[in-house]
């Protein structure tokens, strides 16, 4: 590979990884938090309004990291894909647009009157503040997965003579057959995200023996939140997902699956197995026959295509990589509905607050959901290459022409000390504001 | 269309120098001038509070930009490669900066960050007003050497200098004596602007002080324009054509002249809110007339052989720009209601204000 291209390709990796550790929580969060003011409204106690402010600090830290860090995402599409934002500019570009249009104004807008105006207006006008920061996250998020959609799976355009890719059918970028399960699952993953961490936070306090009652219903919402979103994410979101993209990336089907040989009648399903790629097969594995084409396909012999199928630059270029991405991703989905289904069976039988060994797992657990959330991410980046975007435009032809590769290094490198010191900083406030707890008002 | 989104493009981008704009002022008057720790604290939140919903004006005209003129901004943003890089990092490190300070309540974190703040707040009005010499000047489209394009004809890479640091040289590069007044010219006026921010934003110690500074701002300011306006007409012959053919393109020079000539009265305004209009009309005059003086270009060519980019051959397609053009409008109504919800919850001095602290 070319150097200039991977330095362009890591580093857009890099800081796209970043980014979306803060709106993964975001997006969740502020779902939590409308929630907490939905009972606040409802039931009246304190305390829900008191969790609902205590979030939303945590929510204004992430914020804050989420528009630093989504800056540069913008402006990488110019920088550093030139001849990507050139060629396609006429489609993604009306996607990009509505986004700062419609939702960064109303997300900025209106959490700043969430965190600084409650004093200023009745308890439902601050509900309302909290539901439009909400509406302005997810409209941000299904705006940046229609790009995406578009990407994996082109409509709505035609080719001009020069090359270029120009809209004709504007609703099809909203009607894109990727778009919506895509959509459903981003944001049902980024829901079981913040429920891990309000859970976690939860426990937390539990074993810490403070804010008891804080930690009590932190626990609780997380846990409930956590299992109903792990629940959807698999099915019927994951499945949907994974016949999309047998049926548009056949290739990468392939290949983030582990088939390396097309095999006659059913195929079957790897649990687990390490791709040697110079051999072309798997080591050490552990499958189980012919259940791949029944969730598939509903049927026990349907055939898939496996990589021989394809030549060498139909397929992904780092396929380990996009393998153990998905089935880590899989693996992990598994394990978070087991786990939130015991703590919701203790807490349905009345014991999972002195269930310790269970509070302690819950406590730890919060990252993983954010890795899986980046690699599921991994499994749609990596699988769509060879293409930028899928079938039409390969990625090395949507790089800068002006830029050199020591310049994208130069960046590179600053990029990685700079949020290094970023992610210091913000790991330390969030430690800050969780041992503070939420503090009853009026003290 | 293309002039629709020209216009929409430009407003947007001059509200975000106009909003934005204040707080990297502040920044620089917060560098200079700020030396009790309240009067820091509540000049830094007079920025603090706000630059958030300022910058979404930039990252919404980037969006738009995107869409509109997506060969300018293509050719543009690979062009000015590490003068933008750098201004993001900028961004980044300043907002942290803003962010971070009353978090912890440690004398020598506060100072770190306040520097921090200052020092980018300094850096970035530097960057921008050499960003916008740049434009006026132009780059060398298509990387003309020895009288060959070696790059296609709209793409263009510049160095952050080079050796003679001269605007007439085929390739320039991003710093040069013209780019630079330029840049001084930015730091001087929103020097000015953030200061009668402050003054209209707070009841800090300096509102006195930061009346002469401005008064003596104002009066370097007055030097650096007709400086530049000199250089101007040596980098850009053409300048003055749009103005000739068009009489009624002055008003933009006007206001910019409205301003300027008006601060130097500024001691005797009653209303802060008139000084802040003031600088706003300088910075609104500045940029609109620049790019008046230009249009429909918006990157010269600084060689012959390859043409400028101008609106009309780097925009996207028309029915693309039609049905953005329905959706806009529904968008900036949204914006401007939230903008109205938004003054009316937040009018009023900062120290003044509860904001739950
Ligand atoms: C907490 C995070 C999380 C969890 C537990 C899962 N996923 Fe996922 N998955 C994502 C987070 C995610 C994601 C980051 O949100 C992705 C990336 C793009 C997208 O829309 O969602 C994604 C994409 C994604 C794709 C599309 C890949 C592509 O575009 O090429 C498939 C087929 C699956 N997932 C399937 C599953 C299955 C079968 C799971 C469980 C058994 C599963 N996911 C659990
Ligand atoms: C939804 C908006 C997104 C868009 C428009 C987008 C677009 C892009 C583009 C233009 C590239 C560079 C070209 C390439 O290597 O193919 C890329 C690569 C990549 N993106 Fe995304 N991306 C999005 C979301 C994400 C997210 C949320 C992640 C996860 C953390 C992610 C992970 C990656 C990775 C790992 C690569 C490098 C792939 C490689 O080098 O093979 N992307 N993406
Ligand atoms: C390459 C792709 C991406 C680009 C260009 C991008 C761009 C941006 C920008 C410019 C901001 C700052 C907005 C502001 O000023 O308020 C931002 C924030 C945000 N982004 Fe991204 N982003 C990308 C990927 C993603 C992905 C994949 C998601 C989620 C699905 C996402 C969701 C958000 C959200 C919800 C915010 C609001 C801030 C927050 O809640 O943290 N972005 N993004």
């Amino acid at each position: 590979m070319d150097d200039i291209i991977f330095y362009d390709r890591l580093q857009f990796a890099f800081t796209i990884t970043f980014h979306y550790i803060f709106p993964q929580l975001t997006m969740g969060l502020s779902l939590i938090i409308v929630y907490f003011k939905w009972q606040y409204i409802r039931k009246n106690i304190e305390k829900y309004n008191d969790a609902a402010k205590f979030f939303m600090k945590i929510f204004a830290v992430n914020f804050t990291m989420g528009v630093v860090t989504g800056i540069p995402m913008e402006f990488q599409f110019g920088t550093n894909w030139a001849k990507f934002s050139e060629l396609t500019g006429d489609i993604i570009g009306q996607t990009l647009a509505m986004e700062g249009l419609f939702s960064f104004f109303l997300e900025s807008s209106f959490l700043v009157l969430f965190i600084f105006g409650e004093k200023l207006m009745s308890k439902k006008m601050h509900f309302l503040m909290a539901f439009l920061v909400f509406f302005g996250s997810w409209a941000s998020g299904l705006f940046i997965i229609a790009t995406n959609a578009w990407m994996q799976h082109p409509v709505g355009y035609e080719i001009l003579d020069n090359g270029k890719y120009v809209l004709n059918n504007f609703s099809a970028i909203f009607n894109n057959p990727w778009l919506l399960p895509a959509f459903l699952h981003n944001q049902l993953a980024s829901l079981t995200t913040s429920a891990f961490v309000v859970a976690s936070i939860g426990a937390y306090y539990i074993l810490r023996n403070k804010n008891i009652e804080y930690g009590k219903l932190f626990l609780k919402t997380g846990v409930i939140f956590g299992f109903v979103s792990s629940v959807l994410l698999i099915f019927p979101t994951g499945d949907w997902n994974a016949k999309n993209v047998v049926k548009y990336q056949p290739a990468s089907f392939a290949a983030m699956e582990g088939i390396f040989d097309t095999e006659k009648g059913g195929t079957e399903i790897v649990l687990i197995g390490q791709p040697n790629m110079i051999e072309k097969k798997l080591d050490n594995k552990i499958a189980v026959p012919d259940v791949l084409s029944f969730l598939t396909y509903k049927k026990w012999n349907a055939e898939i295509a496996g990589m021989d199928k394809f030549t060498e630059d139909e397929l992904p270029d780092n396929i380990p990589m996009l393998y153990y991405s998905y089935h880590i991703m899989a693996g992990l989905g598994t394990i978070f509905v087991a786990i939130m289904g015991f703590a919701l069976f203790l807490l349905y039988r009345k014991k999972l607050y002195n269930y310790k060994s269970l509070l302690w797992a819950i406590m730890f657990l919060f990252p993983f959901p954010y890795i899986a959330n980046l690699l599921g991410w991994y499994v749609a980046e990596l699988g769509r290459q060879p293409y930028l975007v899928y079938g039409l435009l390969k990625t090395s032809d949507g790089i800068s022409p002006t830029v050199s590769s020591g310049n994208t290094l130069f960046t590179l490198l600053g990029f990685m000390g700079l949020y290094f010191l970023l992610g210091l900083l913000f790991l330390m406030l969030v430690g800050k504001t969780i041992n503070q707890g939420p503090k009853p008002q009026n003290i | 269309m293309e002039i629709y989104w020209y216009i929409i493009i430009a407003v947007v981008l001059a509200i975000f120098f106009i909003l934005d704009g204040y707080d990297f002022g502040v920044g620089i008057i917060h560098l200079f001038f700020a030396k009790e720790e309240k009067d820091k604290e509540v000049i830094s939140k007079s920025a603090g509070l706000f630059w958030d919903s300022n910058e979404v004006w930039l990252v919404a005209g980037g969006g738009m930009l995107f869409m509109a003129f997506p060969k300018l901004y293509a050719s543009a943003f690979s062009g000015f490669y590490l003068p933008l890089i750098i201004v993001l990092w900028l961004i980044i490190f300043r907002a942290i900066g803003l962010e971070f300070r009353n978090k912890i309540n440690v004398q020598m974190w506060k100072d770190f960050w306040d520097k921090a703040f200052g020092v980018s707040s300094l850096l970035l009005a530097l960057f921008f007003g050499i960003a916008l010499g740049n434009v006026v000047r132009g780059v060398n489209l298509g990387g003309v050497t020895n009288g060959v394009s070696i790059y296609e004809s709209h793409y263009f890479f510049l160095p952050l200098w080079n050796s003679s640091f001269s605007p007439l040289s085929e390739s320039p590069g991003v710093i040069d004596w013209f780019t630079i007044i330029i840049g001084l010219i930015a730091v001087v006026t929103l020097a000015i602007h953030g200061a009668s921010w402050i003054i209209l934003k707070t009841n800090s110690s300096i509102n006195k002080k930061l009346i002469s500074v401005i008064g003596k701002l104002n009066i370097a300011l007055i030097v650096l324009t007709v400086l530049s306006l000199i250089i101007w007409n040596l980098v850009n012959p053409n300048s003055l054509d749009n103005f000739m053919d068009k009489p009624y393109l002055i008003i933009f020079p006007l206001i910019y002249f409205t301003g300027l000539i008006g601060m130097l009265f500024q001691r005797k305004i009653k209303k802060d809110l008139n000084r802040f209009l003031l600088s706003t009309a300088i910075i609104l005059g500045g940029i609109t007339s620049s790019l008046a003086s230009m249009f429909p270009i918006i990157i010269p060519s600084t060689n012959s052989i390859n043409e400028p980019l101008t609106i009309y051959n780097s925009s996207a397609s028309n029915y693309g720009l039609s049905v953005a053009f329905i959706w806009s409008i529904i968008g900036l109504i949204l914006v401007f209601i939230y903008a109205i919800i938004q003054i009316r919850f937040r009018s009023g001095k900062i120290d003044k204000m509860d904001y739950g602290h």
